[in-house]
């Protein structure tokens, strides 16, 4: 038989959702790393039992883990985030040039050719590679030479948070940096460059179409279509068609096209998902009303999805790596939120049930498919 | 040959999975700098942790107390009290107070 499991990352460690196809009861384990931030944990396409974690705390820093065995048991593994050479400097927000400094990782993405393989997104913005389980990490330095100078620290910080590994070539990768924007490689991480022309940002950038600025929040691709690949910015819902050349917006009649996550349904590579949030002076949705918008069309045409989430008096965040899906037939969505609860819809976003209520606020979601 | 007493705080414990006070062996000269590179030889995992990978300084929140007194600010050469050097107190790494 079928199941899922679905990766929680929180505030206060880590939690793991495991229910079989029919995706109505669960069972949770957790908190594992008890009391350490975890913004990510997610599991390799090739081996499922494998799974990379990133806990990390004020205290005493980033660590590393791997668990063999889905989850069950964890093994430290390494930790030492060097920048390769002199990473020089970059933007600090006084106009001053600021040293590049390690703080987090953001983001973990394993690799879909090789298990030992894994990519972390950290901040100040930078892709490190581990190939040996997440023991070594080596930064792809190609990165900051795409004019890092000019890159600088949103409110959340200089994070690289999203990693998206082209399934069709192993040598082209997406990446997107908070306030700096879009970045492809098409070498294997050696060489990069923006991909950010067709961006506007008119209230946060006095040169609007800037090449190097830009606040992506996150982006999502269908495997079936890695050159599509959708965008929710700071504002705006943007949609590329040519991996990145050239972007349009596709926000259409959303109540709001501030927000952080955005997800593709695994069968219908032209169904999105956003949850649209009211701005970003105010960090919780439109009239308080909970509500996934899905778009059949790629963008621009927008339904609400309401049926099971919270209709009234919901002042909750979603944040960017706090949505997923997985792959069964019936095409679940999954989101948790910074009030702890954790939802599922088992069939495309149409109805919403509440897995857990009273997690700490929740950073990621990540969702695999076991068969 | 010192044998070193020290105290780990909760979440270095878990990480080394051990109990809350553990023993190091310090060769040479028992300073600060020379119990902390004994005590990463021996736990692996508090690599990072304690002291920045790299600079190998303190981390910003982790204080480090002897004998009723805050070493933290001590040069990482400087010399361990007698008291720690010859096992009647730990040397205690603590995660400071943060506020709130």
């Amino acid at each position: 038989m079928s199941g899922v499991r679905v990766l929680v990352g929180t505030r206060k460690g880590a939690f793991i959702l495991t229910s079989d196809e029919r995706r109505q009861e669960w069972e949770i384990t957790g908190p594992h790393f008890a009391g350490w931030e975890v913004y990510h944990l997610k599991g390799s396409p090739l081996h499922p039992d494998r799974i990379f974690a990133a806990p990390s705390g004020g205290w005493f820093g980033q660590t590393m883990q791997r668990s063999d065995d889905g989850g069950k048991t964890w093994e430290v593994v390494g930790n030492n985030f060097g920048y390769e050479g002199d990473p020089g400097t970059h933007q600090w927000y006084d106009g001053t040039q600021h040293p590049w400094e390690f703080k987090r990782v953001w983001h973990l993405e394993p690799s879909h050719t090789d298990p030992d393989t894994v990519y972390a997104g950290v901040e100040d913005a930078a892709l490190f590679r581990s190939t040996d389980g997440g023991m070594t990490w080596n930064e792809l330095s190609g990165l900051r030479e795409a004019k890092g100078h000019l890159w600088q620290p949103g409110a959340g910080g200089m994070c690289l948070h999203t990693i998206l590994l082209d399934p069709a070539n192993p040598d082209r990768i997406v990446t997107a940096i908070s306030a700096a924007g879009c970045f492809r490689t098409d070498d294997g991480g050696t060489s990069w460059f923006p991909v950010t022309h067709g961006l506007k940002s008119e209230w946060e950038l006095p040169d609007p179409e800037a090449e190097i600025g830009h606040c992506v929040h996150n982006l999502a691709m269908h495997p079936s279509r890695p050159d599509t690949i959708y965008m929710q910015k700071h504002w705006d819902v943007m949609r590329t068609d040519n991996g990145g050349k050239l972007w349009y917006e596709v926000s259409g009649n959303l109540p709001s096209d501030f927000g952080f996550p955005i997800s593709v349904h695994p069968h219908e590579p032209e169904t999105i998902y956003v949850v649209p949030i009211k701005s970003d002076s105010e960090h919780f949705p439109p009239e308080g009303k909970l509500r996934v918008y899905r778009s059949r069309s790629g963008g621009n045409e927008w339904e609400p999805l309401t049926k099971g989430l919270p209709q009234e008096n919901c002042w909750v965040n979603v944040l960017r790596d706090a949505m997923s899906t997985d792959s069964l037939d019936s095409g679940g969505i999954y989101f948790g939120t910074t009030g702890g609860q954790v939802y599922v819809s088992p069939n495309g976003g149409d109805t919403w049930d509440t897995i857990v209520h009273d997690l700490p606020s929740v950073t990621s979601i990540e969702v695999q498919t076991l068969r | 040959m010192s044998e070193i007493r020290v105290v780990l705080p909760y979440h270095l414990r878990t990480l080394a999975r051990s109990e809350r006070e553990v023993q190091v062996q310090v060769s040479g000269t028992p300073t600060q700098q020379a119990v902390l590179d004994a005590l990463e030889q021996h736990f692996p995992t508090l690599r990072g942790t304690i002291r920045e990978h790299g600079s190998a300084s303190r981390r910003p929140l982790l204080r480090f107390f002897a004998c009723g007194q805050d070493l933290s600010h001590e040069a990482p050469d400087a010399l361990l009290p007698d008291a720690v050097v010859n096992g009647k107190e730990p040397f205690m790494i603590i995660g400071a107070m943060a506020g709130g």
